[in-house]
């Protein structure tokens, strides 16, 4: 196996395309756990946390642009990125233990290609846009559009995430990330629900966005979510019409984690829960 | 050294000093099956079967062999056939024609990641590579994973051939059923008219993994004179010794077994895996060889213990007496027979005084690994069962769940339905401790109920040989030989300065290997602490009788007047002359000049180990939406007969409780239809994480056990029991909705929650 750590992205892009089981190191708290499970073994891991633009997060027209490879811990630590988007951190730091922290990173939660990934709903609900780097150059793509199915992206050979753009966030708008999981901690996702809302300043909702994760082939960005809310005071007839929108949604299996009623059932209690905890945010900003 | 002065009560006894152990364990210094190197060992990998029933037609190892690097490759071919021979091991049977089915498939594998050759190899790269390169042509059969489904007529039979036993007369075609058993007292169909209230219920329950945190690892050197050396993590190293020595045709003395620290056993190292593997390995390759099994291997190959299918009824008055209990048991035994079902039913009505008692239990193969002895083996699945029942009993006849128990409970002279009849034992004072308990009176919250169930366990006593060494400068080193899993080196040397009045620094407690002491019989049956510990105060003793012997020699008056008191060895009276007193310290001195080092020795087959009861309360909360129970509070009391070291007592009960609440929440084997096990790891196989449990509050109560100097009893398997039924209980004072069926997870939960309300609606 060789092992290289490019000082950049267009470098590493070239490397990933000229190998045909070449892997992206950053965190490594999936990919190092599969080659030690033996699911993977690359000929090439191309580590990426050398480039600087994967390890910054910095504010830009109006919002942030965070790094693949910045880690959950980092995020944490952001001295403003907690109070814009408390959600998505959150979602960004359930993943795995407080040492797991110390590594993972929102790039590699996406790339792993898992429907149940935690900071995956958060940025869709966020309304996040990834830069992706390649062989041809750079381009953009919503961060919904990244997965189409369990371990297959949107991502072209050789192509790499290098950051995600979150847009400017303006007055009373906020977030919140809600995921099942049958113990406490250290655990993947059975259901996990990202909301992200804004409101006008007589409490009517004027922005909406509603993700789902392990309750369908991707993590999805449920439209008619939104439609429940945007125009209402989030009142109980529109969490009523959340609910039945986020239940619509779910096009879950039968497995090990949970049985397809159970995850419909329980997509409309956290759509609800989690769209209240925004909405408190958000009256509160 | 200065000597202690006696004093009424114990000294050091039911104190609680710092475990021997326990400075190199948080320091990382303590050597775990793993961390045990040789130079020059070689890396021993297992192939393992991908279907979970299939005859082997052949294995080729030739393209193995021929790998560089690769040193040493067994397969079935390696060893001799063993014959149908049961042999106990811990509180199991284990049947060497089995162990070496288990250990390496020879005409069939049993269960998806079934042993079917092991590679030796320089590295573990090379080791991995060889596993690939060895080609095994399979001729895959049927295969059966449920206990039901492989009672049935025209199940696929895992043991070619099998014809149940205890059946008269023996039946005439093959099934999967090894064995049947039954306990009877009295006349259950009797008791059953005489009843006021009948209940019938049918359980299930999931097999659950030991879930030790340290995987299986060994490291073995076989001499070229023959002999060899076997590092490894387990309960009973002279166990391990017997059965490697056994597999592979060879005199005992030849094998020296060291046991390393253990970093968790409860039951599933009592079994060898890899350990004859890699003494076979070493012996071909000439060369030491070193195996660990990874997390997912002890998940697939390893373990567990029993899923079942449970049926109880029990019959009352309606003052609560119980007149009649009845059960039928069918236990998993995984792919060879030897379930725990016989304890399960010994134990099943075990807390109560009854009169009509009926069990009958089924050891059932399916296609699964063999299971393993997981503490009380058997008795938390059936307890479980009755338990329940007991509860529902109680809310039927609007009984106290605690005033019914008492009404029935086991006390000393109850006649158990398997047979003994009890001695003093603490049933009843466990329930009027939780009847009495700040816990039982609490209120609760919104979502929450309250739930208790008592349990049994048997305990047992058996082989034991201690060495303690009294050292020149008055110190002692004690050489033990049961391993220590939960505080056993603590609590021997203080019975051992209790006795001889020294300090416990002065002390030194140490796990010798099999080649430095006689037999141990192993770590199993909650054992240690009473038969290691009644050994370690007959060896104790022996030393205080061979220090007067050199006190009489030195004073010249006859052995008999010498006394030992306050630590000090005197003159037993004015008429022994008047001779200045001598510490322990004093002798060990002038040892050598008096005869020799003194050493006492006890090797002894303990006999009355005593029962502990047990009594659990768990509050739990659910999430009516989602079906999540959360157990928010929980006391563990229980019988210890006495708490020689009460932190490692309280340890057992907690660990028991968070093991229960595993068991009880979220543990659970998963198969999908093809016969694999969907969960092999810690993510899917969901022990509960610190953050899942409240803290786990404890009663000690000490009904003495009189057959033990000091009142022990056994205490690391009970703790297991109540958790079960006591948790479905407070579930269905929180849900409204009565459970029958291990592990309790949100989305059963909140099924019942919906059907019962859809229920109530129709």
């Amino acid at each position: 196996m060789q092992y290289e750590s490019p000082d950049t992205l267009e470098a590493a892009a070239k490397l990933l395309a000229s190998a045909t089981d070449a892997r992206i190191l950053a965190g490594g708290t999936d990919l190092l756990v599969q080659m030690r499970a033996e699911v993977l073994s690359p000929s090439l891991v191309i580590d990426i946390k050398k480039v600087t633009e994967t390890r910054t997060i910095k504010e830009e027209n109006g919002g942030f642009r965070i790094g693949a490879a910045v880690t959950g811990a980092e995020l944490k630590e952001h001295p403003k990125l907690r109070s814009v988007w408390p959600g998505l951190v959150e979602a960004a730091n359930l993943i795995g233990s407080t040492q797991v922290q110390g590594r993972c990173t929102m790039g590699g939660n996406l790339c792993n290609g898992s429907p149940a990934a935690d900071s995956v709903p958060a940025l869709i609900a966020a309304g996040a846009v990834a830069t992706v780097v390649g062989p041809n150059g750079r381009r953009d793509i919503k961060v919904e559009d990244v997965m189409l199915a369990p371990r297959k992206l949107a991502l072209t050979k050789g192509e790499i995430i290098a950051s995600f753009f979150l847009p400017a966030r303006g007055a009373h708008a906020s977030d919140a990330y809600l995921r099942f999981i049958p113990r406490t901690e250290m655990d993947i996702a059975v259901v996990g629900c990202a909301v992200s809302l804004a409101l006008d300043a007589s409490g009517t909702c004027t922005a909406a966005r509603m993700s789902l994760g392990a309750v369908a082939a991707r993590p999805l960005l449920v439209a008619d979510a939104a439609k429940a809310l945007i125009g209402s005071k989030i009142d109980d007839a529109a969490l009523t019409k959340l609910e039945a929108a986020a239940r619509a949604a779910c096009t879950p299996i039968d497995d090990k984690r949970g049985t397809k009623e159970f995850r419909i059932d329980v997509a409309g209690v956290l759509a609800k829960r989690t769209a209240l905890i925004a909405l408190e945010r958000a009256r509160k900003k | 050294m200065q000597e202690r002065v006696k004093s009424p009560k114990f000294d050091i006894i039911g104190t609680r000093p710092i475990r021997p152990d326990g400075a190199d364990k948080v320091t990382g210094r303590a050597k775990f099956g793993a961390d045990h190197k040789i130079a020059g060992q070689l890396v021993g990998k297992v192939l393992r079967s991908p279907h979970p029933h299939a005859r082997i037609k052949s294995i080729n190892i030739a393209k193995a062999l021929a790998l560089a690097g690769v040193k040493a490759v067994v397969t079935r071919e390696d060893f001799k056939e063993q014959s149908p021979e049961f042999i106990p091991a811990g509180e199991m049977l284990v049947n060497y024609r089995d162990v070496l089915r288990n250990v390496l498939a020879r005409e069939k594998v049993l269960y998806e990641g079934h042993a079917v050759a092991a590679v030796a190899a320089t590295s573990e790269t090379i080791a991995r590579q060889a596993l690939k390169l060895i080609e095994v042509a399979y001729e895959v059969l049927p295969h059966v994973i449920n206990e039901v489904e492989a009672m049935k007529p025209g199940a696929p039979i895992v043991e070619d051939g099998m014809i149940t036993a205890g059946v008269t007369p023996p039946p005439t075609t093959p099934s999967n059923v090894a064995k049947r058993v039954e306990f009877t007292l009295g006349d259950v169909a009797k008791g059953f008219k005489d009843a006021d209230v009948i209940i019938e219920r049918e359980f299930n329950t999931k097999p659950v993994h030991q879930g030790y945190i340290e995987p299986h690892a060994c490291v073995a050197s076989v001499s070229e004179d023959g002999t060899a050396e076997l590092w490894t993590t387990t309960q009973g190293h002279w166990i391990a010794r017997a059965h490697c020595a056994k597999l592979l045709g060879w005199d005992i003395t030849k094998l020296r077994v060291t046991s390393s620290e253990i970093g968790g056993g409860f039951g599933g190292k009592t079994v060898v895996y890899m350990e004859p593997l890699a003494l076979a390995l070493s012996q071909k390759s000439h060369r030491p060889v070193k195996m660990v099994m990874s997390r997912e291997e002890v998940f697939r190959a390893s373990g567990p213990t029993s899923g079942a299918n449970i049926w109880v009824k029990i019959g009352a008055k309606k003052d609560g007496r119980i007149v009649a209990g009845e059960a039928i048991l069918k236990y998993q035994a995984g792919c060879f027979q030897g379930s725990p079902v016989q304890p399960g039913c010994m134990c099943a009505f075990a807390p109560y005084d009854l009169e009509n008692v009926k069990v009958v239990g089924y050891d059932v193969l399916s296609n699964r690994p063999k299971v393993a002895a997981y503490r009380a083996p058997g008795g938390p699945i059936s307890e479980y069962a009755v338990e329940s029942v007991v509860d529902e009993l109680a809310a039927t006849l609007k009984i106290d769940p605690i005033e019914l128990r008492l009404k029935n409970a086991a006390k000393e002279g109850t006649k158990a339905a398997y047979g003994p009849k009890f001695g003093p034992v603490g049933l009843v004072e466990c329930l009027e401790a939780a009847k009495n308990s700040p816990h039982w009176k609490a209120p609760l919250g919104k979502n929450q109920g309250r739930g208790m169930a008592s349990g049994f366990w048997f305990n047992i006593g058996g082989e034991t040989t201690v060495s303690l060494q009294l050292n020149e400068d008055g110190t002692l080193t004690l050489m033990v030989g049961t391993p220590d899993i939960g505080g056993l080196r603590a609590s021997l040397a203080m019975m051992a300065a209790e006795e001889l009045k020294v300090p416990y620094a002065k002390v030194r407690p140490i796990i010798a290997d099999t080649s430095s002491l006689g037999y141990n019989f192993l770590t199993g049956g909650s054992r240690a602490t009473f038969s290691s510990g009644m050994a370690t105060v007959e060896a104790a003793r022996s030393i205080i009788k061979q220090a007067s012997g050199r006190a009489a020699k030195l004073w010249e008056i006859p052995e008999d007047a010498v006394s030992f008191e306050n630590g000090e060895f005197r003159p037993a009276g004015d008429n022994a002359g008047k001779h200045k007193p001598m510490t322990l310290a004093d002798i060990a001195k002038v040892a050598g000049k008096t005869g020799g080092s003194i050493v006492g020795y006890a090797a002894i087959s303990a006999q009355g180990a005593a029962p502990s009861f047990g009594v659990h309360i768990a509050d739990t909360e659910v999430d009516p939406e989602t079906g999540k129970l959360t157990v928010t509070r929980y006391t563990a009391i229980q019988d210890a007969g006495k708490a020689i070291h009460p932190s490692y007592v309280e340890g057992q009960f907690q660990g028991g409780a968070a093991q229960g609440i595993g068991w009880a929440l979220s543990e659970e084997y998963i198969y999908g239809a093809d016969g694999k096990l969907q969960n092999a790891g810690f993510l899917d196989y969901r022990i509960p994480v610190a953050s899942d449990l409240p803290m786990l509050d404890t009663i000690i109560i000490e009904v003495p056990n009189p057959r033990h100097p000091y009142g022990v009893r056994g205490i690391g398997e009970t703790p297991i029991i109540p958790p079960m039924a006591a948790i479905a209980a407070a579930a269905c004072k929180a849900t409204g909705v009565r459970m029958f069926e291990l592990p309790m997870s949100p989305p059963k939960v909140l099924k019942a929650m919906k059907d019962a309300k859809a229920g109530k609606k129709a």
